[in-house]
């Protein structure tokens, strides 16, 4: 069990910072060029030198395109149709037209303003091009409009999961030890043996939860480690801060987990049990996708979240510097909550069989 | 052997609270990702630091709040308030507008509007970004109205199988990889792992039963349970999601019990290595589990990865089931598109099979 313990952080950390990305790259570009003039040649070559798009496939016909992309080979199909170079500079105007695999939308979306603004991009320059023969209108009115990124300059997406993956490793950790440690010796039969013992319900509780506490503190002090030899990305705000919340969070999550074990009889329940709260706590703490856009009922149920609150913390603290008197709101509530569990999870256990 | 296959059920059945978790968990996951759960940036809250107050400055935050974009959180006084809002964290993007912007825009001088996004989350600063530099320039097109562009390129955008960008016909494939992943395969190891640690599995062994026959009546209740569950999850995408059912309905039944098998299989080779249950269990959550939510192109594009990554993924066979799910329900292709990957599914799961015979005559020996 301990070198699984140790090993997993480390692969974790390796596989999910890179693996968990919304940015969309290399995404497979199909040409079909029925022009084949000098522009449809340059705005082709547009496309291949921007670093989102490989060429995957050229052809004449739009149906072979689009059987390639039934074929899983190919995202997005250019289609510059005949005379698109005629009519451009004949008539001031042209078509074109991109398809694009929709059935991951959110990637959609972004594929398509990467296309359409490499399209503008080309159509500008032409404009300018040909700039000369243009008659010059008045003077528009402009804005000089500037961005600028904070905390992340290079919207590196590892800077963002990195926090969130240490909650996740943390969570898994306690939550799933724990429980199945305490069902473990109900099925074996050595919880009847404790129980007969003059032992307290709360000393056997603490007893129980104890080593796995300092365990998932530990875990995340290796993880933290980790983080900082291979990403580099240390800790912006106090360390103590992080440990002080992961100290109060952990007891909310043994609390759960140590619940979950009441009311189950085997490992495999409870294991079940928890999948299952690990599944909903994880999809519902904006680990992945933003609350903010959650209808207003969800945004309501992930208030009762615990890992929401510490993916937000870690994020806070980790990225931006975040102080002891900012996360103050979410320790509380963490610390209401811990006291919840852990009372409930007290009183319901009971010293019979 | 039959008395042993009703046994196994009622060891199943009998547990009245996995039941209901096995059933009610996919009907949770769906309703939460198609309802709850989206990637798409909306109602973002920002704040104004606004030096000009004129009608340009006036205009462009009313156009911005209009947009369901953007929610509105307070104006700030000094660019020195901007980085402790930040470390509060409610406060995404802060819209900074220059001094005199009328005037300047009259004149023809620069009239400066700086949006600065906390990009500790990369993708939702750079979305807010776009989204409020394209509301600044639709105000400008407004107050330019006379000036046309020549040599206009007009892309034409289809998006092709789902034209509204749903997210849920991305996750219903995937849920339900998933849930067949954990009921077929963490839960047959661990079923199996349990005889081996309770000593029961010797008792199985020296019955009149064949091995072949225990593995069997062990796998069969789960076979059962994930073939309903897999309904249930395509009935619920099919009627509430409005998911399409383009291409034949037997070859998706087909493929489906082939990968149900496919995973039994991973369950069982997993169930040989493992002594105990625990083991099994932190076997199938690292190895089966993790990999199959994150490299299989559930939620995050696999194209995107780094290629170490791509070259692993090609050894999970959630994978390949996703893309022959797509391809039968959302692009509606015949199986005859598809015979690369059914081939794939099949090869992996025979492997499996030869691997855990094998294994499992040694621990017989």
């Amino acid at each position: 069990m301990l070198p699984i313990i140790f090993v997993m952080p480390v692969v974790q950390l390796l596989v999910l910072s890179f693996a968990a990305t919304f940015e969309v790259k290399n995404i497979s570009l199909h040409v079909v060029d029925n022009d084949q003039s000098s522009y449809s040649r340059e705005l082709t070559r547009k496309f291949l030198v921007s670093d989102h798009f490989k060429l995957t496939g050229v052809s004449f016909s739009s149906d072979q395109a689009l059987d390639d992309m039934q074929r899983h080979n190919t995202d997005v199909i250019l289609h510059i149709p005949q005379h698109f170079e005629r009519d451009l500079v004949r008539d001031q105007q042209a078509q074109l037209m991109l398809s694009i695999n929709a059935i991951d939308g959110a990637a959609a979306a972004v594929e398509n303003v990467y296309a359409t603004s490499i399209i503008q991009d080309f159509n500008q320059n032409i404009r300018i091009r040909m700039a000369d023969e243009i008659s010059p209108s008045r003077q528009p009115k402009v804005f000089s409009v500037t961005q600028s990124f904070w905390f992340n300059p290079e919207l590196d997406y590892k800077t963002f999961m990195v926090p969130g993956i240490l909650v996740l490793l943390v969570t898994m950790i306690a939550i799933f030890l724990a429980g199945m440690n305490i069902v473990r010796e109900k099925e074996i039969g050595t919880l009847e043996q404790i129980n007969v013992t003059p032992i307290k319900k709360h000393q056997f509780i603490i007893g129980k939860l104890l080593p796995f506490w300092i365990l998932a503190l530990v875990e995340l002090g290796f993880g933290l480690a980790m983080c900082w030899f291979i990403f580099g990305i240390g800790v912006a705000g106090s360390i103590w801060v992080i440990f002080l919340f992961a100290a109060v969070y952990l007891l909310v999550v043994l609390g759960i987990g140590f619940f979950i074990s009441n009311f189950t009889h085997t490992q495999q329940q409870a294991m079940f049990l928890s999948w299952f709260f690990m599944v909903i706590f994880i999809l519902m703490s904006g680990l992945f996708t933003p609350i903010d856009s959650m209808p207003h009922w969800a945004q309501v149920i992930t208030e009762f979240n615990p890992v929401r609150y510490f993916v937000e913390v870690m994020r806070m603290v980790m990225l931006k510097g975040a102080e002891l008197s900012d996360i103050l709101p979410q320790l509380t509530r963490l610390f209401i909550y811990a006291l919840i569990m852990n009372g409930l999870a007290v009183a319901g256990y009971r010293k019979v069989a | 052997m039959k008395g042993f296959i009703i046994k196994e059920f009622f060891h199943i059945f009998r547990d009245r609270r996995s039941l209901i978790i096995l059933f009610g968990m996919p009907i949770v996951q769906i309703l939460l990702f198609g309802f709850a759960i989206t990637n798409e940036i909306r109602n973002v809250n920002i704040a104004i630091l606004d030096k000009a107050h004129d009608t340009s400055s006036e205009r462009i935050i009313e156009k911005m709040f209009a947009s369901g974009y953007f929610v509105m959180n307070g104006y700030l006084e000094t660019e020195d308030e901007i980085e402790p809002i930040f470390q509060k964290g409610k406060i995404k993007a802060i819209i900074v507008f220059g001094p005199d912007l009328d005037k300047n825009l009259a004149s023809g001088g620069t009239a400066p509007i700086q949006i600065i996004a906390d990009a500790t989350d990369p993708n939702t600063a750079n979305t807010i970004a776009n989204y409020a530099a394209s509301i600044v320039r639709d105000y400008q097109e407004e107050i330019n109205p006379d000036v046309t562009l020549p040599l206009q390129i007009v892309p034409e955008v289809r998006m092709l199988y789902n034209p509204e960008l749903k997210g849920v016909f991305m996750f219903i494939p995937g849920t339900m990889t998933v849930i067949l992943m954990l009921v077929s395969a963490m839960m047959t190891s661990i079923s199996i792992a349990r005889e081996k640690e309770m000593g029961t599995m010797e008792v199985l062994l020296v019955s009149p039963l064949k091995p072949v026959q225990v593995v069997a009546g062990k796998v069969l209740p789960y076979i059962l349970l994930s073939s309903i569950n897999a309904t249930v999850i395509l009935l619920l995408g099919y009627f509430v999601f409005k998911m399409p059912m383009q291409g034949s309905l037997l070859a998706l039944m087909a493929t489906t019990l082939l990968f149900i098998i496919t995973t039994l299989s991973l369950g069982i080779l997993i169930s040989t290595v493992a002594h105990t249950q625990q083991m099994a269990m932190m076997m199938s959550l690292m190895g089966l589990m993790l990999p199959t939510i994150m490299l299989s192109g559930f939620v995050f594009p696999v194209d995107s990865m780094p290629w170490p990554l791509q070259v692993i993924s090609n050894i999970i066979p959630a994978k390949w089931f996703i893309l022959i799910l797509k391809g039968l329900m959302l692009k509606g292709v015949s199986i005859t598109y598809l015979w690369k990957e059914v081939l794939i599914l099949a090869f992996m799961t025979l492997a499996l099979i030869g691997l855990s015979v094998k294994k499992y005559a040694i621990r017989l020996a």
